[in-house]
């Protein structure tokens, strides 16, 4: 964060934070490496804000440390980090010209005049806001005023750009066109990213690496497949995307993996066998379960009923219920889907050993 | 403006005692006023002629516009302070700014007046305790002049002045502030280039109502200027009342009434209505 042009490691340890006593923050051990794009995601009040904010500067935690390339920054005030800052509805300066904006932080570091106006050329090109140099934050568009914000908290090459769910006011088409920009914009700059949102898809998108928080404590942290794969328990399953829970009955560990009863058929896991010894939870996402007029002995596969179907466009959505009475859902091509219905409506469905994992039985 | 024609209606009815009330107190004896600026003591526009080329007139009208501009910094300077008090403070402070803006509601004018002549005259509190601890040796004069009205009517004013700049502080987005220490400037700094300006608004506003205030001011210079710093409203009162000069002190009055108007009129450009409270 000291540095300019040079990203930022950072380093939390233990850190904590309470208002009152309600604990926003707990025991938070994390390491950002230099130029990796971290997203903290959780829902509201899981305590993703409260880090950036710590992270930032503007919060003080109650409990902990924080270190920027070694060094201890915890007490530092956050016009002495000078973290570049995306806030959530942008924060522009609403009396200032698209270039004052731009050109702010640079003055705030008495850059000669020339720096600043090549600076802020440069990154006004980089950015796409050619012509809109005098224009007004309020004659700007959405995704305008986002390219602002993002170039302001940019100019003065900071070693982390925080952003603050900074595309939660626009419109879908122009999130998709705006993530794509962040991304160019990360590789470009070569700059620490940390990302707070609360869309799972945006954070599976754009991140190197995913935090998961909620009720104040980290969850996992990990690249989106792993994730998103091999959640570490049950609410990070379920809030990075639909998940089918069936339960388990004697898992026994066996080669690379784990076997058990499910719906009284023996099936197999490969990979993950963290829980072994009674029962557990079978999680497996959507799209990894296939339709199928039988399963093959030594295939995983369990009988169900189809009973409703959502059409997607370019898939359809099959609910299913189980002869046990679990409700299952797969995301299966239109025509199955439609057989499916049709044929009786009792189909077998089938998984890969590796797609699916445990997760332990009841609670999270 | 949204809503049924009902609404309006609605709107319309619960506006007219106060429009009638307008028209009947200040309307129709205001149409009187202008009457006899162009009819007396002879019909024609010979009180307005007077008006331009009357030393004292001038002399009066240059002296309100320098007090009036005077109490205007000085009230919305002080009413800036407060209010950032009032409205970003911590709870306490804001206990305290709160009582210091009500306080002075609650007594009246004439009070207020002389009390200040109290504190500020040659035997007041002031000269008294500077004489006493030998910083002076003759008294300070600091009432019945300028100084005296303008430290009069710059304390009635402070309160009327933190309204408009309120709305304006409450109404800002505190993360822009955020925003802006975060790409590294100072507090000192992004209240200049950052707070201030964002309340330009407010400012405006605040400026404009104690400007228009001042000019038609009358207690407070007539007790604090003791006679020798006379200002407009005072003048209109001896032309009327005691010269008596009726045609003069109408067209005074009337110029002084559209001088006002067009300030207000400038002032609605600049701010809505809604901002001043």
């Amino acid at each position: 964060m000291q540095q300019p042009g040079r990203a930022a490691e950072i380093k939390a340890i233990g850190i904590g934070k309470s208002f009152g006593s309600f604990r926003a923050l707990d025991n938070l051990t994390l390491d950002i490496g230099r130029g990796e794009f971290l997203t903290l995601l959780g829902p509201s009040g899981s305590g993703k804000t409260t880090f950036l904010m710590i992270l930032a500067g503007f919060v003080k935690p109650s409990d902990g440390r924080l270190f920027s390339d070694g060094v201890d920054i915890t007490e530092r005030p956050a016009e002495q980090r000078a973290a570049g800052m995306v806030f959530q509805g942008y924060a522009l300066f609403p009396h200032m010209s698209v270039e004052a904006n731009i050109a702010f932080p640079l003055k705030v570091r008495k850059k000669s005049a020339a720096e600043i106006k090549r600076r802020v050329g440069e990154m006004i090109e980089r950015v796409g806001l050619k012509g809109h140099e005098t224009k007004l934050p309020a004659q700007l568009s959405g995704g305008q005023q986002q390219r602002v914000a993002l170039a302001r908290a940019l100019v003065f090459e900071p070693g982390v750009l925080l952003l603050d769910e900074p595309f939660s006011a626009l419109d879908k088409s122009l999130r998709g066109q705006m993530q794509a920009e962040m991304k160019r914009l990360h590789q470009e700059t070569g700059t620490t990213f940390v990302f707070v949102t609360h869309d799972q898809s945006e954070a599976l998108a754009l991140s190197s690496r995913v935090a998961i928080f909620n009720h104040g404590k980290l969850l996992q942290v990990g690249a989106p497949d792993e994730v998103y794969d091999r959640p570490a328990n049950r609410f990070v399953a379920e809030f990075l995307g639909e998940i089918n829970m069936l339960p388990l009955k004697g898992v026994r560990a066996a080669d690379n993996g784990a076997t058990g009863l499910c719906e009284d058929r023996a099936v197999s896991l490969r990979g993950n066998a963290s829980i072994v010894g009674g029962n557990a939870i079978l999680a497996i996402r959507p799209e990894y379960m296939s339709i199928a007029r039988e399963a093959a002995i030594g295939e995983n596969g369990i009988a169900a009923t189809a009973i409703a179907s959502t059409y997607l466009g370019a898939a359809t959505k099959l609910d299913l219920t189980t002869r046990q009475g679990s409700r299952v859902t797969v995301s299966v091509p239109n025509e199955v889907a439609a057989a499916a219905l049709s044929k009786g409506n009792s189909v077998w469905l089938t998984w890969p050993a590796e797609k699916g994992f445990l997760l332990p039985d009841g609670g999270q | 403006m949204r809503g049924t024609l009902s609404d309006r209606m609605g709107a319309a009815l619960l506006m007219a005692p106060l429009l009638l009330f307008l028209v009947l107190a200040y309307a129709w004896p205001f149409l009187g006023v202008v009457k006899w600026s162009v009819t007396l003591p002879t019909p024609g526009l010979g009180q307005y002629g007077a008006l331009a080329t009357d030393p004292l007139v001038q002399s009066v009208f240059i002296r309100t516009l320098r007090i009036a501009l005077i109490v205007t910094l000085v009230s919305v300077a002080a009413a800036y302070a407060i209010t950032v008090v009032w409205v970003r403070g911590s709870p306490a402070q804001r206990v305290v700014a709160e009582f210091c803006i009500l306080v002075p509601f609650w007594i009246s004018v004439l009070t207020r007046a002389f009390g200040w002549v109290a504190l500020l005259s040659n035997r007041g509190l002031i000269n008294s305790w500077l004489q006493s601890i030998g910083f002076i040796s003759e008294p300070l004069a600091l009432v019945r002049n300028e100084f005296g009205v303008i430290v009069g009517m710059t304390h009635f004013l402070i309160p009327f002045a933190v309204f408009p700049l309120a709305s304006a502080m409450r109404s800002l987005d505190d993360r822009v502030l955020l925003a802006a220490r975060g790409l590294g400037s100072s507090r000192m700094r992004t209240f200049w280039s950052v707070f201030v300006p964002m309340t330009r608004s407010g400012i405006i506003g605040s400026a404009l109502i104690v400007f228009v205030f001042s000019l038609g001011f009358f207690v407070t210079p007539a007790i604090l200027g003791g006679g020798r710093s006379v200002m407009i409203a005072e003048l209109i009162y001896l032309r009327i009342f005691q010269s008596p000069d009726w045609g003069l002190g109408a067209a005074i009055s009337v110029v002084l009434v559209l001088f006002v108007g067009a300030l207000m009129a400038l002032l609605f450009r600049y701010v809505r209505p809604k901002q001043l409270v």
